[in-house]
């Protein structure tokens, strides 16, 4: 399948800062695509450079094919849905959502019927005549969406497009432009800094650091197998444990962690000197006595703190050699009286979740 | 903030001087000149306020309309002349580097720093016949052979017309005209202009489909803190335009300087200020009707 967005080491500088440092990937059509990091990752100037709005970079946009050099903004085949929305405020709705039709001549039989259904696509027909400032952010968001979708590009940009909006909201919108893109089958490219909004949404996610491409994979293997610490540190919570290599085990690494001295952990690459060992929360037991398994890596810690969310815990550990490690914790009856400050308790997972980062 | 009802003595004693200010030095002598304009000279210097009509009789007059109309005319070419240069300097500034921008602001207000009688006097210097521009028109004349080919230039005469009011008005105004659209276009969010930009729209179609309306606010003050002054300005027709472009402000002076009328200059002047009111009334009316498709 071809490329329906190509983005060719591309970079492009400001004064003394380089926002977006030699980056290529390939979008497919169809695909909901997320740019994750963040602020000041070059996330959204790699976004406007798509869009047209940020000039003068070096390398290489194609869109369907298309080289984009020297194409305008209003040349290219792409909308978007802007961070404020940008819904203009001297216009109805419905005003807003003809006003890229009319401006590029679309006959004005067309217009009429292609307003009505975007505005349906969005459920904002019965609002079709308020003006902007008669709506809700929400309501502006679905009109912004509209007026990009009525165009059919080939490409919908969203920048940030829920961060204006309270937690409820953005969740639900969340649903719906899943829902959407795949109602519509248009590729979209979303910039966000949250992490959960790009896991919940987008097929494939991009992650983003001072300008360069850390990792692309889809939201599980880019949880479940970040490639460098940053990634893992950025993606969800996790436990970065120093560690050093000492040598070659059956189907693994020996090595010497602090806080848990030698353990073995499985990992199929090469690594030599200091790493991390890194483990999601989610995976460690938390127990009030010592784990009688043999396999599994375990330490003993002292409850600092304890963060409560309803349906889980949050629990920092401290272990030995100043080593905090992190477990979350179903608030269920097997840690009745356990989660309390001070309280001595043992930690332990299975060394198959435990992830050796080298970068 | 507090509601002033809430704060009565606040209230007062800050706005006390004001008040004072505006009575004393505002209302009193303009209540003062709208009784003149219905009296009558009994002797050089009594005035006597009989009531009569008589000299807003006379103010009707075709000369004095035609006078009235021709200030109207006048100060609205000036006033679309000051809009169409300012705009473009206000755009300028805008989306110059933002360390800049202080300093083309400060150039735009530096003529305020020089008095207005010597910048006029300085406008005749370079517009008379033997001027500076007539100098520089020459030079590029001759630079191009056509004194071989024509013959010897002739001086422009660019000075006692209506053009050189109008220039002379431009040029003293600019500054009232530039500041309001500047604070208007500075707060206007880029991301419309993009977002037009995005739609498809042309450069050309955004800023008259977007930009215009989105800035009107800033075109209408700028208007109305121009074109008001203009209407009754004498200093620059008077300099500038001599006998040949006489303007309400002059026959007012006058009435009040050399003809020694003074009920016949306060009704000339209560008849500006009506023409004044007719034009705000027009404009908030417009504004009523159409803030409901422009929202300005």
């Amino acid at each position: 399948m071809k490329p329906i967005v190509s983005i060719q080491n591309v970079t492009k500088r400001y004064p003394g800062v380089i926002a977006v440092d030699n980056v290529s990937f390939d979008i497919m059509p169809n695909e909901f695509f997320a740019l994750l990091g963040p602020s000041g990752c070059g996330k959204t100037t790699l976004l406007r450079m798509i869009a047209g709005l940020e000039t003068g970079g070096e390398g290489g946009i194609l869109i369907d094919g298309q080289n984009m050099a020297g194409v305008a903004a209003n040349k290219r085949p792409v909308n978007m849905v802007f961070q404020s929305y940008a819904v203009f405020p001297h216009m109805t709705v419905r005003d807003n959502v003809a006003y890229g039709l009319k401006v590029t001549g679309t006959p004005a039989s067309e217009i009429g019927p292609r307003v009505e259904e975007a505005l349906q696509m969005v459920q904002m027909g019965p609002m079709a005549d308020r003006k902007p400032d008669q709506l809700s952010g929400g309501q502006r968001q679905r009109v912004a969406l509209a007026r990009a979708l009525v165009k059919r590009p080939k490409v919908l940009l969203l920048d940030e497009p829920l961060s204006a909006l309270d937690a409820k909201l953005r969740e639900h919108m969340q649903l719906e432009l899943a829902r959407l893109q795949q109602a519509i089958g248009i590729t979209f490219i979303i910039v966000t800094h949250d992490q959960d909004e790009a896991l919940s949404m987008a097929d494939r996610i991009a992650v983003m650091e001072k300008g360069q491409v850390k990792q692309i994979a889809g939201p599980e293997e880019l949880y479940e197998k970040p490639k460098s610490r940053f990634v893992a540190d950025f993606i969800g919570k996790i436990n970065l444990i120093d560690a050093e290599v000492s040598g070659a085990a059956k189907s693994g690494l020996n090595c010497s962690a602090k806080g848990l001295g030698n353990v073995t952990v499985p990992h199929d690459g090469k690594a030599s000197g200091k790493v991390s060992l890194a483990v999601r929360p989610e995976k460690l037991d938390l127990l009030a006595k010592a784990p009688t398994s043999k396999t599994n890596i375990s330490v003993r810690g002292e409850i600092r703190d304890v963060a409560y969310y309803g349906d889980v815990s949050n629990v920092f550990v401290s272990c030995p050699d100043g080593l905090e490690l992190q477990v979350n914790v179903q608030n269920d009856r097997a840690v009745d009286g356990l989660l309390e400050k001070g309280k001595s308790v043992w930690l332990s997972w299975h060394p198959e979740d435990t992830l050796v980062l080298t970068q | 903030m507090e509601n002033w009802k809430e704060n009565r003595v606040v209230f007062w004693v800050t706005a006390l001087p004001g008040i004072f200010w505006l009575t004393v030095f505002f209302l009193i002598p303009l209540a003062l000149i709208w009784g003149m304009s219905f009296g009558e000279k009994t002797s050089i210097v009594d005035i006597e306020i009989t009531g009569t009509f008589a000299n807003y009789a006379r103010a009707f007059k075709e000369v004095y309309l035609l006078i009235i109309w021709k200030s109207i005319w006048i100060s609205a070419i000036a006033c679309a002349l000051c809009l169409a240069i300012a705009y473009p300097i206000a755009f300028g500034i805008c989306f110059s580097p933002p360390r800049w921008r202080p300093l083309l602001l400060l150039l735009i207000i530096l003529p305020f720093w020089i008095n207005l009688l010597i910048r006029t006097y300085a406008l005749i210097a370079v517009f008379r016949t033997r001027g500076t521009l007539n100098y520089f028109l020459e030079w590029l004349w001759n630079l191009a052979f056509m004194d071989k080919l024509i013959g010897p230039y002739e001086p422009l005469e660019l000075l006692y017309n209506n053009g050189a009011v109008i220039v002379g008005m431009v040029y003293v105004f600019m500054p009232f005209m530039v500041l309001p659209l500047y604070a208007t276009i500075e707060r206007l969010d880029r991301s419309y202009l993009e977002a037009s930009l995005d739609l498809g729209a042309s450069q050309w179609t955004t800023f008259w489909k977007v930009t215009v309306p989105l800035t009107m606010p800033g075109i209408v003050s700028g208007v109305i803190l121009v074109f008001i002054p203009m209407l009754g300005m004498f200093l620059v027709p008077d300099l500038l335009g001599g006998t040949n472009a006489i303007m309400i402000g002059n026959v007012i002076t006058d009435q009040f300087k050399a003809a020694n009328d003074w009920p016949f200059g306060a009704a000339l002047s209560f008849l500006l200020m009506y023409v004044t009111f007719l034009a705000l009334a027009l404009r908030a009316f417009i504004g009523s009707r159409s803030r409901g498709r422009v929202g300005v």
